[in-house]
């Protein structure tokens, strides 16, 4: 009970965080306008005549994600080391882990609201067709569970550094292998390269266990995928922080 | 109420603490001096548990720091140095947050915020935004923060750094104030703090305590201490230590000043001459015009000037 009180008061002094700086507006318009572009011109969203959002809306997220999730990410740990407040926060009376996991969850349910208000997309191919609301539903599942690992990625970048700058490429470029070990054309060229390490390699990729989600499949694998993603990046964002006390 | 053991810290192979002891009660407030990186800061992350330590140990109330680490914190207040705080929150939602996480809710925050914004003086700029404050408010802040659940314990890095000497006197009076209840250590470069607040001084250098005292009695440990300073009129400064020099008690003669026939010269007493000095001084000097004959106390500079820095000090002096 007390435990769960001390990350929901962190949780709540981190989202306020948020919207008291322009970053959380700045986010949501980027995030709603790539989507919004994305979905109806390049993702031909119109032209291709069916009532589904998986292709035209839902395949871009791992992309949008790559640059803006380490975005949201990037200050959770480096801005306290960089003002000392991480003093203050870790000398209180509650535990690193209940620290951590209250930031990580203001971060991902910032993330839920912004996934939230793309609801007029379905909005809109309710009103054009008769699409499968069931499989929205999970692809949204899906999509917020994808974003809370590479969330939890930038909590690892972000407490290795005091830079947000730094924290932000390093956690991009991790976010890049996640996605590219699943990339159809990176897939192609290890075939012919090392065909008994494809099934490794695409394990590890969000893509290959987004696609579940995609298509309706709510997988206890896929699920374990992400979940172990974000346990285990939260786990090794409190070895750093320890490590970085130890001296 | 703080126990410090044989702590020790390491920062790779560089001792930044090596082998503290010493201890706090209530009622006390313990100055704790030392030349920039002597340890001050690092002994006090370690007590408040931001540092672990690398070897020793710290209890608080009777808590470890390390094994029941949240125990140990639910009775510290602690004011890091710099005084950090949310830049984007306002001073109230700074407060409330801080008071919150300290398990206080409803009424008994609402109190507790209002007893440390009165403390602090923070009323003017309680809806303004940490980013905007001066830095005697930020301070206060701060302070206020570290104050909010009325601890037992406070921990204070440098707490009067960067305020004006209005805020500083009032920051002393605080202390004082507090220290009469609970167990205080605060550091500070300032040695006129130690007279004014503190009930006891460690003075720590390089890792080390190197003195451990009551302001009195570390002011003992002066040269200074006893020592007379005699000013005359119309006399050569070569008669005026030559007679000195001849008084049983004295064991040194420097010459402060020499100039338009005035001489002021000070006289170091041999050591368990013990207030004697004056009468005998001045009995020497009894054919002079004397214009000032006075005896002095131990100058805590000076103290830690010569246990910090042995080997100038003597020139210094």
């Amino acid at each position: 009970m007390n435990a769960w009180h001390n990350v929901w008061t962190i949780t709540k002094r981190e989202l306020g965080a948020y919207f008291t700086a322009p970053l959380a507006y700045v986010f949501i318009v980027i995030f709603l306008l790539l989507c919004g572009f994305f979905t109806f011109f390049v993702g031909g969203f119109f032209e291709r005549q069916e009532a589904s959002l998986v292709r035209p809306f839902f395949d871009w997220h791992p992309w949008f994600y790559l640059f803006l999730v380490p975005a949201v990410g990037m200050r959770l740990w480096a801005e306290e080391r960089r003002v000392g407040t991480i003093e203050l926060l870790l000398t209180m009376p509650i535990t690193a882990w209940q620290a951590i996991v209250g930031k990580f969850l203001a971060s991902w349910l910032f993330l839920a609201l912004a996934l939230a208000l793309t609801f007029p997309v379905v909005l809109t191919v309710n009103y054009l067709g008769d699409p499968d609301n069931g499989v929205i539903l999970t692809a949204y599942i899906g999509s917020w569970l994808m974003a809370g690992a590479y969330l939890a990625i930038s909590c690892i970048t972000s407490a290795l550094t005091r830079s947000q700058v730094v924290s932000f490429i390093i956690s991009l470029v991790v976010c890049l292998f996640l996605i590219l070990a699943g990339f159809p054309p990176v897939i192609n060229v290890l075939e012919q390269v090392a065909p008994r390490l494809v099934d490794l390699v695409t394990s590890f990729s969000v893509m290959t266990h987004f696609e579940g989600f995609q298509k309706g499949v709510l997988d206890s694998r896929d699920l374990l995928f992400f979940l172990s993603v974000i346990g285990f990046s939260l786990f090794t964002t409190s070895v750093i922080l320890r490590t970085h006390r130890a001296g | 109420m703080i126990k410090v053991q044989n702590l020790a810290k390491l920062f790779g192979t560089k001792r930044a603490v090596d082998d503290v002891s010493f201890s706090v009660n209530r009622g006390e407030v313990l100055g704790f001096l030392g030349p920039n990186g002597a340890g001050k800061s690092t002994t006090m992350r370690v007590i408040t548990g931001f540092l672990p330590p690398s070897a020793g140990s710290v209890t608080v109330g009777g808590f470890d720091v390390v094994e029941h680490a949240i125990q140990a914190r639910r009775l510290i207040g602690y004011l890091p140095e710099n005084a950090p705080a949310y830049t984007d929150m306002t001073v109230l939602g700074f407060l409330n947050f801080a008071a919150e996480i300290r398990g206080l809710r409803g009424e008994a925050r609402k109190q507790a915020v209002g007893r440390a914004v009165e403390m602090c003086f923070l009323e003017s700029v309680l809806h303004q935004s940490v980013e905007t404050l001066s830095k005697g408010y930020r301070h206060r802040t701060c302070f206020a923060q570290s104050i909010i659940h009325d601890p037992d314990v406070l921990v204070l890095d440098e707490p009067t750094d960067g305020l004006d000497p209005n805020q500083k006197h009032e920051v002393r009076q605080l202390i004082r104030r507090m220290g009469e209840k609970k167990a205080i250590i605060f550091s500070t470069h300032i040695l006129e703090e130690v007279d004014a607040a503190c009930t006891r001084a460690i003075i720590i250098d390089r890792g080390k305590i190197v003195a451990n005292g009551t302001p009195q009695e570390l002011r003992q440990k002066s040269e200074w201490a006893g020592a007379v300073t005699l000013r005359v009129r119309n006399v050569a400064a070569g008669t005026v230590s030559t007679r000195l020099y001849q008084v049983p008690q004295v064991k040194r003669v420097t010459v402060v000043e020499d100039k338009d026939g005035h001489v002021t010269v000070r006289a170091f007493p041999r050591s368990g001459a013990n207030g004697a000095l004056v009468a005998a001084v001045g009995e020497a000097a009894r054919e002079w015009q004397i214009e000032q004959l006075q005896a002095e106390e131990g100058r805590l500079d000076e103290v830690f000037r010569s246990i910090t820095m042995p080997d100038t000090a003597k020139e210094a002096a």
